[in-house]
């Protein structure tokens, strides 16, 4: 067994609007900023995992993305596995 | 009556369904026995402080599974406000809620069209009526994906649609149930205008026919 840090990314899916990254959007031209566009608003969860190796620890942080951290409905999940 | 950590509306929801006539119990989230409920309610609040997501965590309550079982042989499950974003996290509705469109908190008396009346809480309910009913959430707008929508109109699950949409919801839904009928998920608070005092009695619509058909079944 090793340890591994997971970082996890849980953004709204493609195609679902998302009103954090709207408005943070519309924000933007009063800071003087253009040409930024798309701004979508998710979370970033860390954590570790004690694994065989680092598929089974991203098979298993996998999991418990698409089972807790992430609502497959209206959310997808990105999983980064680095050895400790 | 299932209590989660954060619950707040069990009481409301507990006097009014007495005076309805029903027997409630309040049941932590921590028991795994039903203790022979016909309706089990899960109300509104803020259930695990609502962390990671709006009713993520209550599914995993060890009520839940007694919930879900229940819910699957047919008993009477509704879930008002945090109770139906419990109700679909835990899958025994199709869909989820988002946070509103303008990410306003809403806190007012909508209005919603009762669209079936064919299920076991809208018995009582007249042909084209609209109820007049609270609503008070962040996370009300009701999302699923095209399949999913096309099912619910098929099935006539769609329940209740806001008059004027408050929060963004997909087709202006309020309330639906699952496929069977058993199971209503909704947004607005019916027990929070069940006297004519507080601006409503239209909630006593849902929830007397909801004893009616508990009274029928059994």
């Amino acid at each position: 067994m090793s340890r591994y840090l997971a970082k996890v990314d849980v953004m709204p899916k493609d195609g679902i609007s998302d009103p954090q990254g709207q408005t943070i959007e519309r924000a933007l031209p009063a800071l003087g900023l253009q040409g930024i566009s798309s701004v979508r608003v998710g979370k970033s969860i860390s954590l570790q995992i004690d694994a065989a190796d680092e598929g089974d620890a991203r098979r298993r942080v996998s999991e418990v993305c698409a089972r807790l951290l992430a609502n497959p409905v209206i959310e997808s999940f990105h999983v980064v596995v680095l050895p400790l | 009556m299932v209590v989660f950590p954060g619950t707040n509306c069990e009481r409301d929801c507990a006097l009014v369904l007495e005076r309805l006539g029903a027997g409630v119990e309040l049941l932590w989230h921590t028991e795994s026995d039903l203790h022979g409920a016909d309706i089990v309610v899960l109300p509104g609040g803020f259930a695990h402080g609502d962390y990671l997501r709006t009713g993520a965590i209550a599914r995993f309550s060890p009520v839940m599974d007694a919930v879900t079982t229940h819910a699957r042989s047919g008993g009477l499950v509704i879930g008002i406000c945090n109770g139906f974003q419990v109700l679909c996290e835990a899958g025994l509705l199709p869909g989820a809620l988002r946070k509103n469109r303008g990410l306003s908190f809403l806190c007012r008396w909508i209005e919603v069209r009762v669209c079936n009346y064919g299920t076991p809480f809208t018995g009582r309910a007249e042909q084209g009526q609209t109820l007049r009913l609270p609503i008070n959430h962040f996370e009300g707008g009701y999302y699923c994906d095209e399949s999913t929508l096309a099912e619910l109109q098929e099935n006539g699950q769609v329940t209740l649609r806001y008059e004027d949409n408050p929060n963004g919801s997909l087709e202006d839904i309020a309330g639906i149930t699952n496929a069977a009928g058993n199971v209503l998920g909704l947004m607005p608070h019916p027990e929070r205008a069940c006297e004519a005092l507080l601006g409503s009695e239209d909630g006593v619509v849902l929830l007397a026919s909801m004893i009616d058909s508990a009274l029928q079944a059994a």
